[in-house]
């Protein structure tokens, strides 16, 4: 479906929250804005260096999101270092984009919300589509003068959900959506097809999840977010989610979902929408919890 | 492990910081050159799996290893690609053998994306499997 649907202006597209999404036009004419930052996030480490838009901050996933040690992600006080190393304040409007068809910017713009900084916004087609427009890139690292950023303690509970969540979600008969490949999500691969067997015991996916792969959202040819109503037709009436169901997503660490999370949080518009973070690699190990394949 | 394959590795080891260490991979990749489609056809029997810049490996008409990769994106792949052209000629088929798939970790550090990893791996792998069955 989506390979054939023609992708117009993001205004024109039915989104709820169209702010959510900009124009490689629109970085063009921003990009140099004080109240604005540019960052680039990918799951290859070289591709900043080799070249990013100019102005653009690096943000990585491993390094700057999560803690070292314990599975989780930064505490207030590595966010607010993190937030003074790339020079923004609270009011600053962050623009996240990255290669994989920005996978890994809205990864990187869903932990910034728990922090509560929700002023961001992605580039529509990601680094591709800039790329593939010829549009100016450089090696420059910018140096930006380093912010007092206070933030506010991390809120595990509007955009994060727990193992315990999810289980209480269960019992509520909560929708679910899985967004890993259908063979994940039928138990005949515990992992990605071509990637490595992470260590899930079991295979399958929680109770009552719906499968609608994250990938499903883009146009494949351009990057670009499917329209409003493909969306729709995608989450609502294939998979049966109504625009005012309490939602939680999840993969097989919360990368992926996180995609997701931004698609049904800005562009349908879902009020609530939790991202399971621990995911299949938790859910497919933990003792006694459900499964169905 | 092939001589120059070891002098390589050890030449990357000398920049720990990973801001230098990116800098270098990024120049080892640049030189990387993409062979046309005469000089190594892409079939799905030489696709390396798992690799998602469309890397190829095979040996040309005159035996000699090549790699390609299709994603002018993936500047990683382009580096490793680089890395083991280099280090694998003029390597002997035991040299080969002993190499580890493991020396992704020792160029690119531990904080790979599992799909990276897989990607990369995969490529050594492919390359190792390419040179030792053509004996």
């Amino acid at each position: 479906m989506s390979a054939t649907v023609e992708i117009s202006g993001i205004q024109d597209r039915g989104y709820a929250f169209p702010e959510a999404l900009v124009s490689t036009d629109w970085v063009a004419e921003h990009q140099h804005d004080e109240n604005v930052r540019l960052i680039e996030s990918n799951e290859d480490p070289l591709l900043y260096s080799a070249g990013h838009i100019p102005g653009a901050v690096e943000i990585d996933w491993t390094r700057d999101l999560n803690d070292p040690l314990r599975r989780d992600y930064l505490d207030r006080s590595g966010f607010e270092s993190l937030a003074r190393r790339i020079g923004i304040t609270p009011d600053t409007t962050l623009v996240f984009y990255g290669d994989k068809n920005n996978w890994w910017a809205t990864y990187a713009a869903w932990v910034f919300h728990l922090f509560g900084h929700t002023n961001v916004k992605i580039i529509d087609g990601g680094r591709i589509k800039w790329l593939n427009e010829g549009r100016e890139l450089t090696k420059d690292v910018p140096t930006y003068a380093p912010t007092e950023y206070l933030a506010a303690d991390r809120d595990d509970a509007t955009f994060r959900a727990y193992r315990d969540d999810v289980l209480k979600h269960l019992s509520k008969a909560g929708k679910l959506i899985d967004v890993r490949s259908p063979q994940e999500f039928d138990g005949t691969r515990l992992h990605m097809e071509a990637y490595p067997n992470e260590g899930a015991l079991r295979g399958g996916h929680i109770p009552g999840a719906k499968n609608v792969p994250w990938a499903k959202a883009v146009n494949p040819e351009t990057g670009e977010f499917l329209p409003a109503p493909a969306l729709k037709e995608l989450y609502e009436t294939q998979s049966g989610l109504n625009p005012s169901d309490d939602v939680v997503v999840y993969c097989r660490i919360g990368e992926r979902s996180s995609h997701t999370w931004f698609v049904l949080k800005y562009l349908l518009g879902y009020p609530q929408v939790r991202n399971y973070d621990g995911s299949w690699t938790e859910w497919g190990n933990t003792v006694g919890v459900p499964i169905e394949r | 492990m092939p001589p120059k394959l070891l002098e390589q590795l050890e030449e990357i080891d000398l920049y720990p910081d990973r801001a230098d260490r990116i800098e270098m991979l990024i120049a080892i990749g640049e030189e990387f050159q993409n062979p046309t489609h005469d000089e190594l056809p892409r079939s799905d029997s030489c696709r390396v799996p798992g690799c998602e810049s469309e890397a190829y490996v095979a040996l040309d008409g005159e035996g000699r290893l090549r790699i390609a990769i299709d994603n002018p994106q993936g500047i990683s792949a382009m580096a490793m690609a680089q890395i083991i052209l280099q280090g694998f000629a003029s390597a002997t088929q035991d040299e080969v053998r002993a190499v580890p798939e493991e020396i992704v970790y020792r160029v690119f550090g531990r904080e790979l994306s599992m799909g990276k990893s897989m990607g990369l791996t995969g490529m050594v792998g492919m390359a190792k499997r390419t040179v030792l069955e053509s004996a």
